[in-house]
Parts: C-alpha cells; structure tokens; sequence
C-alpha cells in the first residue's frame, strides 16, 4: 500500500502537503481503492471559507458517492479542473496529478497523522 | 435469448436519412377545413417540420421494436430471481381485462355518473386491500412504492402538525431500500440509520435509545431485505407509540406473508403495497407500478384526495376534505394497473393468495437449502420469500458478485440483485417467487454451484463474463465519465 | 394448487421432506403468533370466464369517451392509437421485464429509452431528458424541486401561473408544503395569458423558478419568450410544463426560447386515457444540470469489443446509491408507458407528429368557430387569445351545469373550468383532437344550442 512520507493524513483517509502558507489536498490511495474508478469529482468553488473537518466536495464512482473533507480550516485558493475531464487521475495518481484542492490555511487544523501513524490507523482499521 | 445478430440493430434516427419519407401511420383526414398555424398561434413560437424523426413504414418500425425485444431478457424467458423486485409470471387474463375498452376509453374527467364501473373497481379493490392488510383504509393513488412511502410519510407528518407535534427525524434501517431514506427527505425529515443487530433484525436497544421526542417514527420494512421477518415488530411499533411516534411499513415483501400475518396487527400506522410485486401487476422494463397505501385509524383523517367515497349503490369522486395532505399525483390512480391487480386478486382467491406466500416461502427456502455452504450466508435467521448469500468465498478466487451475476445470463438465468441491501458485503439477493416449477429453481441453483466451482477452477472465465449475450460486458465507467444521453446527428 | 403457482402439491412434499419440515408452518415460525392470522376475507378463485365476465360488465357501467361525441382534455387528451403500439407493448419481452438493472440482457429497453430520450429532448427544444417520471403532475413538482436544489440557501419561492393545470398546482403544494417551500400563485392578465412581469417580481428576490403551462391550463399559449427573459432577468429558472404534449409537433418547446427546463405530460403519444393512469411524466433540461435530474438515464457506452451499447448511468443521483441525499426518491418509473410513447413518435414520423398537432389545431378552431355561431349567451371567455386544440367557452350557466346538461342529452362537451377553482370565467373547457369527427361537432353545436335557448 502506498503511503508517502512527505504527505500528512487524516482519518477520513485525505492527504496533505504543505507548501509555504497552503496545502494541497487529495486522497489516498486506499481511499482511492476504496471507491473504484472516479467518473466524477464535484469540486468547491474557489474562494470559499472552510472550518477544518468541513465538507469540500464528493467523489463519484459508477456506484458509490463518497464525501471528503477539510483538513484545515481556511480558504480555497485552487481545485484542480484537470479533473472536470480527467477524473481517472484520482485511480491513476492519487498523490500527484490526481490532487483535489489547495486551501490557504487561516487557522489550525484538525490533528493529522504522518505515514506511519496512518499506515498504523489503515491496519487497526482491519484494512 | 438469441445470441448477437449479425447486424446490431441501428437507432432509428439512422434508418434510410437520405432517402426520402415513406406512409407513415394514416391519420384522420378530410373532417374538418385545414388551417395555416400562421394565421393562428404566435408566429416565433411555431416550429419549422420536424426533423428529428425519420418517416417510415409501419413494418420497419415493428421490426424495429421487435428485434430490440430479442435483446431484453423477460419473466417468460426465465427465472429471474431479483431478489426484493418479486419478478412473478404476470398471468395473461389480468392483461386482458386491463385492455377492455370500457376501462381503456375513459376519459378521467366525465361526470361520475358515467364512470361508475371505475369507481366501483377502485372501491372494491381498496376493500380487498384493507382485508389483506387488516389495515382501516387505503388510498390507490401512488404510482409506485416509493411514491407510497412519501404518501404514507406526509401522512404522519400531518398528524404530527395536527397536534402541534414538529418532529424533525426518521429512524430507518441499515438494510432499507434506497427509497426510505430519501422518501424521508421529501417529507422533510433527516434520516437517523439505526443499524441491524446479529441476526439482521432491529437493534433494540438502539432503538431505545434513539427514539425520543424529535423522531417522527420509524420506517420498517416487514420482512426485511434480508428477508427475514422482524419477529419484536409489536414491540417495536408499542415503543415508537408511546414516545409519540408513527409506525410506517414498507410492504415490498409484503407477498411472504399474505393470508398468514396481517400488518394491522403489527402496528403498523401506514403502509404502501406495490401491486407489481404481490399483486403481479408487469414491471414493465421499469414501471408503471402502483403503490397504494394502507392506514390505521389515526391516519385516515390525512388521506390523499381525491377519494372514491360510496353513497348507497352509487360512487363518487370526492376532491375536497381540509385535513388531507392533497393530491400525490394528477387525476386518480394508475388505474388500468388497479384492474390487472384486482383481476389477479379475483382470479387468485383467498385460498390462492395464502398459496402464493407459501409456496414463495418454500421455494426461497429451497435455493438456501441448495447453495448453502457453496455460497457465504451472512445472516442465517430463517428465510420466508428471499435469501442473501455473498461472494466471500469466491472473492478468495478472485471473483466478485458481479462476476457471478454476468455469468449466470451465460446460462440463460437473470442474476439474483446484487450488492444490495448495503449491508451485507457482495450481495447476492434471491427471490424466487411462487411461480416457477421447482425445475427451474432447482436449475438456477445448479447453474450457480457449476459457477461456484468455476470460481476456483476457471476465474478468468467469470470475469469477462458474459460470453454468450447479445453484447459483452458494458463500459459503465466510460458511460458516466463522458455521458452521451442523446443521439446527435453528425 | 392453482395454475399461477409453479408448486404443486407433491413438488410441497418433497421440498418440505428435503428441508427437514413436516409442514410449510413452520417455515413462519419467526411471524409472531400476536399478528397471524390464518383466513383472508375475500371470494374464492374465479375461473376466467367468470373473471372476465365480471370484468367486463364492471367495464359496461362505464360510458367511454369514443362511445359519444366528446370534447373532454383538461389534461387528458383523446388521440389516435395505433395498434402497433398496444402490439409491440404486448411483447413479454418488454413488459414482463424490469429495470435494465443488467444492461448486456436489457439492450431492447435500453436503446427505446435513449431514443425516448432523444426525441423528448428535442420536443423540449432542450439538451437532455431522463427516462420519464410518473405523470405531468409529478414532473411538475420534480422541476420544482431541482430549481430549487440548485439555488439552495439562495431562493426559497416557487412561482406559478395559476394558468398551470390547478390539479399539477395542489400536487406541488402538497410536496412543498412538507419542505418550507413557498408556492406563490400569480393570475392570468385579462387575455388569458400570465404577464411575464408580474410573474418576475411576484416573489421579489426569492424565487428558485418561473412556472408556466403553453399551452395553459385554459388552452392558451404563453408567451414563451418574454417569459423566459423576464425569469433569467429575476435571477429564477424558467420551467415550462406541458399538459398536451400533442402541440409540440407544432410548437417549439420552451428550451429554444431559453427555458431551463420543460417538462409535463405525454399521455397525448400514445396511451389510452386510462381513467387517468397510467400517464407518462417527462423531463428535459439543460446539459450542465444533468447531475441534479432526477429519474433514470440511458447514456451510450461501449462493450468489452468496443462495439455499441447503452447502459444506465449517472445513477449516483438516485436513491440506491445517495439514499437521503439523492435528487428524487423515485425508483419505478413509467418506463412502459415510455416505450408506447417511443413506438407511437415512430410510427407517426416526424411529419405525423406535425399532422397531427395541426390536425388537432384544425379541429378546435373549426370547433371554436361553429360553437360561437350559436351567437350569444356562448362566448369565449379569452376571444383574441391563440389556442392550440382548447378553448375555454362560457354560456348561459356554470360549467358544471353546462357539462351536466350536455352529459344527459348524450355528448362530454368539456370540463368544467372552475372544477378545482380558479380565477377565469366559469365555463367549459373544449378539447378537440383529430380524433374530432365533424358529425361530433355538429352534435356539440347542436346540444349546446339547445342549452342555449
């Protein structure tokens, strides 16, 4: 399972990497397997203010809809519109190409775990 | 099913567009002057000849139609063991009484007196309802189980407001049918999910501790998507009524137990039927259904105008009454569906409607007694009308529930429904219904242990299944990645 | 045993004797004995000549609108049916079949409902359509409700011309009631058609849509146009619903003017009246709206040899996947009464539909013209409006009356225009079709100029 280093996590299975006073914004790959091969991916409108823990969007399969989340409160600089046509970037390369969205932090953020503790939370998990 | 055709059959907007029209279906003619619509209606809002439909001949479009039906797999064709969707032989008799012209050739609007024989069926129906249901009354006008769940939830909502009582939430299974919840919604109401204990039956204490003051009631399907029968269902319904809340039932399985238990009893405050389930009314590649909706006492103040109402021999149509939550629908009911119901209520009688749920029962339990232990059971309560095996062990191979659903229509048998309910992981739900012969339920349980085997000894085989249909396995990603919803021309 | 049962009795025996049970009970042991019961209050099994014996003379107390000279619509419209459609309707294959839950033993329902699809879409002058919805009525509420998904938090009014079919309106009260949705009612101008202005700023800044019938409830049609302007101009969706579908073979559905949506009833293509039901709900919008439709889709999609086929899709709007967040709690639609509408449009061709609208339009105008030659007390309530195939005709009494007394001297003359209230004169609403023969005319012409005297 791939868990990079470099990247922070959350339980609801988002990553984040920060870069200066944003962070990007994906999920991971056991999030991604989760769910299958992403046909649709709604996005939030830039700009929009965000608690951490709020709803930033949802990821579509052919059969599930899954919801993610903010793991910072803050506002929406960037969403990838890559997405809009390519939303198999998700599957295909959860970590880079397939990120969803930078936020401009404004405050703290819920607590996130670095690659072991989430390698750890995905095995206690039974996963 | 016949296998590919040498030719797939082509849109009909790509038949002969270059070579002119032909006689299309004759219209009536010549009785009254013709008029230019320039002269008549508002010039920018006329449009130019249709183009949008080629003009053929009436052989080239039953051609059409009926070689798009040798594509589809059908009741008559075999068994097609959807669980929950109760797929049973849809007698003929009950098709002809729908098409007779004094129920065809009604106009909803003439007065009543000139409808009385509507009237009177409706009438009569909503009595073999309520004997049925052991329920106070019935409304006919949903037009489908899910309309009916809506129709019985703005009910409860009334009678709520009725005595100042704003609740703001619905308990609802884990293992409820999608409609719940979202029927829920539209009545303006959060759904709370209330998982399943062990045996797939309400958790009690959960119950307990969620129903209070701000829940509205719970939404209970009786038996259950696993089918199993809620067997606390009187106390279920005693707790929800003593904290002030409604009991709705959701009668899609209604048909595993009719002539034996009565909802009535249970408690059951609303409850919709879907005709096209018990009542064997067709499905029709995807409706019309009906869902009428059966009440107790407290909710029939809250009914659905316009109700048939009887005044000595003579029937009305009622459209005014202040405490009703008001129409669902426009005009009345599905009606021709309410013939076909009535007609195979009539043509089953009360010792052939007890024979159907037993002899669904039976046969449900007959697939278990097959498949168990080639086939993971989840929840090993005691089956009535359906059965939810999954694909843990062939998922060892390799091999999904959906790999097994492709396969099966390689032996010519439609899947059971797969990945619902929710809550049982690689579904694979099985309803045999009352209709088949045993020798072909005991065929499609033969059919699905050779897959079980295949499983582990040819994977690969089941999953690029089907092999043998009229088209391979379809592209669904690519569907609902780049939706093409419309033929354009080029 | 009976012959819609596959279980004989001894086929009973030996699956009890392979279950280990001495008696079907106890298969029903988990049913509480506090709810059984072990008799049904109903008749024994009828045989099928007493079945249909009983059927039929249920049917005989009824009159049927081809029995006399009728001139009923309101929302439902007497049209030619062909025997084609009943034929291909008949086909096991299509009605003893479901969803097309698994799409590579579902291609015949499939690619009817993309053509359905097809066709609505471009009736609508719009992008795409679903699959259909219950009824006009129903569909009504849905464009409702997804105007109002998509300005969520925003805009809380619906707005609609009380010239929308006063039977779709009650059917969205009930819905909107339940959800704090606002429904503001705005009457017709003194010529029978709603005032696009009006209809803008009837609900200031908070409406979600603008709702309109063409042609209206009182047989008019709106100006389509000025309609859509004025609810762009408010910020609202335009909806346009329509009762006889029969007139989009001559009239341009609302998307080409700008609607958002336009949706209605489509019993006119090809069913039988039925009592009422089953109709057909159909549902059109603009491509960038598709992920909020409600109902079922058919999109075109390809199979593991790359070759055609068409499967159901964007099904995460739908309550199996989304539950209490999805877009509509339908499942079962009308998907029969679809096919009929596809095979009906098919078989008429695209000049069909336009013979037949205009064959419609013909009959009511000659209708309108013979009546108003009776001279006064009968009048048309809205003289210079343009009407597709009904017209609202006022005489010496109400319309219940009117319609009473034509009824006992044998001929439907219309329905009555005030029957669910309303702010227009109190007459008759007369439909003609080219169904309409002129020896019916004649007879309306003649009843009513007996009323008259």
């Amino acid at each position: 399972m791939s868990v990079p280093n470099d990247l922070r996590y959350t339980r609801t299975h988002e990553w984040v990497r920060e870069e200066g006073d944003t962070v990007v914004v994906g999920i991971t790959h056991y999030a991604q397997e989760q769910l299958g091969e992403v046909v649709y991916v709604e996005l939030p409108e830039v700009g929009r203010t965000l608690d951490a823990g709020e709803e930033l969007g949802t990821l579509e399969s052919v059969k599930a809809v899954s919801e993610f989340f903010s793991p910072v409160a803050g506002e929406v600089a960037e969403v990838n519109e890559r997405l809009d046509d390519e939303p198999g970037l998700v599957n295909d390369d959860p970590y880079g190409e397939g990120w969803l969205v930078k936020i401009t932090v404004s405050g703290d953020g819920a607590e996130l775990m670095d690659a072991a503790a989430y390698e750890a939370f995905l095995a206690e998990e039974g996963h | 099913m016949k296998p590919r055709t040498l030719h797939d059959e082509p849109l009909i907007f790509e038949r002969n567009p270059e070579r002119g029209p032909r006689g299309t279906f004759r219209l009536p003619a010549g009785e009254v002057p013709p008029v230019d619509p320039r002269a008549t209606l508002p010039a920018e809002q006329l449009r130019e000849p249709l183009d949008l439909l080629p003009d053929l001949g009436e052989l080239e479009v039953v051609q059409h139609f009926h070689r798009l039906s040798q594509m589809n797999f059908a009741v008559d064709e075999g068994l097609y063991p959807l669980g929950s969707c109760t797929m049973k032989y849809n007698p003929r008799v009950c098709e002809r009484a729908c098409r007779l012209e004094g129920f065809t050739e009604v106009h909803p609007l003439e007065p009543d007196g000139h409808v009385q024989g509507a009237l009177e069926l409706m009438w009569e129906l909503e009595r073999a309802l309520v004997a049925i249901t052991g329920m106070a009354a019935v409304t006919l006008q949903p037009a489908a189980g899910a309309h009916g769940e809506l129709t019985g939830m703005l009910m409860i909502r009334k009678a709520l407001a009725a005595r100042g009582d704003a609740r703001q939430a619905v308990i609802i299974p884990d293992s409820a049918h999608g409609t719940n919840p979202a029927s829920a919604t539209f009545a303006g109401y959060r759904a709370l999910e209330i998982a399943s204990g062990p045996d797939g039956t309400v958790d009690m204490a959960a119950l307990d501790r969620m129903m209070d003051e701000t829940v509205a009631g719970i939404m209970l399907t009786v038996p259950n998507t696993l089918g199993v029968f809620e067997h606390r269902i009187v106390e279920i319904s005693r707790l929800v009524h003593e904290r002030g809340g409604y009991v709705y039932l959701d009668g899609a399985n209604l048909n595993a137990f009719v002539g034996r238990a009565l909802p009535g009893l249970m408690g059951a405050d609303a409850l919709h039927i879907n005709l096209h389930k018990t009542f064997s009314t067709p499905h029709g590649g995807g409706g019309p259904g009906a869902g009428p909706v059966a009440v107790s006492e407290a909710l029939v103040p809250y009914l659905p105008v316009p109700r048939v109402v009887r005044e000595g021999d003579a029937f009305r149509m009622v459209w005014e009454d202040e405490r009703s939550i008001g129409p669902m629908r426009g005009f009345y009911a599905n009606f021709l569906v309410l013939v076909r119901a009535l007609a195979y209520i009539r043509g089953m009688g009360s010792d052939g409607l007890r024979e159907m749920s037993e002899a669904a029962v039976l046969l449900a339990n007959l697939v278990r007694r097959r498949l168990e232990g080639a086939y993971h059971l989840q929840y090993e309560a005691p089956t009535l009308h359906e059965v939810v095996f999954d694909d843990t062990f062939q998922k060892e191979h390799g091999v999904t529930n959906i790999d097994i659903a492709k396969r099966l229509l390689d032996h010519g048998f439609h899947p059971p429904t797969v990945s619902f309910p929710l809550i049982v992981h690689g579904a694979l739900m099985i309803e045999p219904t009352e209709s088949p012969s045993p020798e072909e339920v005991e065929a499609f349980c033969e059919a699905m242990l050779a897959i079980a085997r295949e499983a582990a000894e040819d994977p690969e085989r089941l999953r690029t299944a089907p092999h043998g249909t009229p088209v391979r396995r379809l592209d669904e990603v690519a569907a609902a990645r780049s939706p093409v919803l419309r033929w354009r021309k080029e | 045993m009976h012959p819609w049962i596959g279980v004989g009795e001894a086929d009973r025996r030996r699956i009890l004797d392979e279950l280990g049970l001495d008696s079907v009970d106890a298969l029903f042991e988990t049913v509480p004995a506090a709810v059984r019961t072990d008799r049904l209050d109903l008749p024994p099994a009828e045989d099928e000549g007493r079945l249909m014996a009983s059927m039929r003379a249920l049917s005989g107390r009824n009159t049927t609108a081809a029995a006399v000279p009728s001139f009923l619509g309101a929302g439902a419209y007497r049209h030619v049916q062909p025997s084609a459609v009943d034929a291909v309707l008949s086909r096991a294959e299509f009605f003893t079949s479901y969803t097309p839950y698994q799409p590579e033993i579902s291609q015949g329902t499939l690619q009817a409902i993309f053509e359905f699809q097809t066709v609505i879409a471009g009736l609508a002058g719009l992008d795409v359509a679903n699959a259909s919805l219950y009824d006009g009525a129903t569909a009504l509420v849905e464009a409702a409700l997804m105007s109002h998904r998509l300005l969520r938090a925003k805009r809380n009014t619906v707005v609609v011309a009380e010239t929308v079919h006063p039977m779709y309106r009650r059917v969205l009260e009930t819905y909107a009631g339940a959800l704090g949705i606002a429904v503001v009612t705005v009457p017709p101008g003194e010529d029978g058609r709603t005032d696009p202005g009006r209809l803008a700023a009837a609900a200031g800044g908070d409406a979600c849509c603008l709702v309109v019938q063409s042609p209206n409830f009182v047989g008019i049609v709106e100006d389509l146009p000025a309609v859509a302007e004025a609810a762009h101009g408010a910020g609202a969706m335009a909806v346009q619903v329509v009762a006889e579908a029969a007139s989009l073979g001559i009239l341009h559905g609302g998307g080409r003017f700008g609607f958002d949506i336009v949706c209605g009833e489509a019993q006119s293509l090809g069913l039988p009246l039925g009592f009422g039901g089953p109709h057909l709900g159909f549902f059109a919008c603009r491509e960038e709206h598709k992920r909020q439709m409600p109902g079922r889709l058919v999109g075109q999609t390809v199979d593991a040899d790359g070759r055609r086929g068409f499967c159901l899709t964007l099904s995460t709007r739908e309550q199996h996947i989304r539950r209490a967040k999805a877009t509509s709690n339908i499942c079962s639609n009308h998907g029969l009464m679809a096919l009929a509408a596809t095979v009906f449009m098919e078989l008429l061709g695209g000049s069909g539909l336009r013979a037949m609208a205009l064959g419609s339009h013909a009959a009511a105008e000659e209708t309108k013209r013979r009546v108003l030659m009776l001279g006064d007390p009968w009048r048309l309530a809205y003289p210079i409006a343009p009407t597709f195939d009904e017209f609202l005709l006022v005489g010496p009494a109400p319309g219940e009356e009117l319609a009473r007394r034509a009824a006992e001297a044998g001929v439907f003359a219309g329905v009555p225009s005030r029957k669910w209230g309303g702010s227009w004169p109190d007459g008759l609403l007369v439909a003609a079709t080219e169904t309409t023969r002129a020896g019916e005319i004649r007879a309306l012409v003649e009843v009513l100029g007996r009323i008259g005297r």
